[in-house]
């Protein structure tokens, strides 16, 4: 007995309504690939390159309850951002964000990171620096490699105290794709 | 076992509930009772210590739905006959030993002593109150004790 893609549609939209999902999630494409982009009531609480979505939704749950329901409209805000964002038209994303259950040093890391400028690029050392903590450049490095909410805290724009672009969670071709499209490179 | 994301209990389970509901309800009203399973069953997904017996679970609550739904529609005699012909789609195993029990004790006593679950996820299936399962569960068990040893 498959259910009706309207069917399917109507529980997804009253679940959201009701307020009874803990994080909402959904695929956005963009130029990098299909995204899953997740909100929780608290704000957007992660982007994941894996179109795969098993890992990420049980991620998910242990960080805001099991209730992980895809739903489109809990994305919609995010989603819109992002489309102008890859389009050209926005070049700083107005959302919450939902950052529980991360040490006191991670956020602290991410809100320094949050205010790298569109099109410019910092390193691992400056970053380490500004949070107060200048020889943390590798613990640095590790908070991008986990950072559950890239493009929007822009891990991208972190590069190497020689310029290499070093790294990517979602991979180095994505890294240069971000950074061209900001006119960084 | 941990409870697994709703996303995957709901792929997983939503064609057998929806198959249930249309053999119970018939095409149209079971549309609106797959929504309400569903969201019965999101309600209390937050509550449920384990990711065990889901199916069995699940299906409890759509079954439970069913009966409000053919409560508010039919004459009650017609509904304690089709609520007792059908009241056990996860558990057929423990059949013999549950018939003749009224459909919520039997659920009751078959997701307590078949599945082991906490008076709580009972009462969550069942639309109930935690002491309101315990109470059916021992009512069933005591109707089963008294009929065995008849």
């Amino acid at each position: 007995m498959t259910v009706s893609p309207d069917l399917d549609r109507r529980f997804r939209e009253a679940a959201a309504t009701l307020g009874l999902v803990d994080v909402g999630f959904d695929i956005v494409d963009s130029p990098i690939g299909e995204l899953l982009v997740a909100a929780s009531d608290r704000g957007l609480a992660s982007i994941s390159f894996d179109p795969d979505p098993d890992d990420a939704l049980e991620r998910l749950a242990r960080i805001a309850g099991p209730r992980v329901l895809r739903s489109p409209r809990s994305v919609d805000h995010a989603r819109r951002e992002l489309d102008e964002y890859f389009g050209g038209r926005r070049r700083a994303f107005d959302l919450a964000l939902d950052l529980r259950s991360l040490p006191p040093f991670t956020v602290s890391v991410l809100e320094q990171l949050a205010r790298v400028p569109y099109g410019e690029t910092t390193t691992y050392g400056q970053l380490a620096s500004r949070v107060g903590h200048p020889r943390a450049a590798r613990a640095v490095g590790t908070v991008m490699n986990r950072n559950r909410i890239p493009i929007v805290l822009p891990c991208h724009r972190v590069v190497g105290s020689t310029g290499d672009l070093t790294g990517y969670a979602g991979g180095l071709d994505r890294k240069r794709t971000l950074l061209e499209l900001e006119g960084a490179r | 076992m941990a409870v697994p994301p709703f996303e995957r209990f709901y792929e997983e389970h939503r064609s057998e509930v929806l198959r249930l509901l249309r053999r119970r309800l018939g095409a149209d009203r079971a549309e609106d009772a797959f929504q309400e399973t569903f969201l019965r069953a999101l309600r209390a997904y937050g509550r449920l210590d384990h990711g065990e017996h889901l199916r069995a679970w699940v299906l409890t609550i759509a079954q439970n739905v069913a009966v409000d739904t053919l409560r508010r529609t039919r004459p009650t005699a017609e509904l304690v006959e089709a609520g007792a012909e059908d009241a056990r789609p996860a558990y057929t195993e423990l059949a013999d030993l549950t018939d003749g029990l009224g459909s919520k004790e039997r659920s009751a006593v078959v997701l307590r002593y078949g599945y082991d679950l906490s008076y709580d996820q009972i009462a969550s299936a069942l639309g109930s109150t935690p002491d309101a399962a315990r109470q059916a569960a021992s009512t069933g068990v005591r109707r089963i004790r008294r009929r065995i040893s008849t």
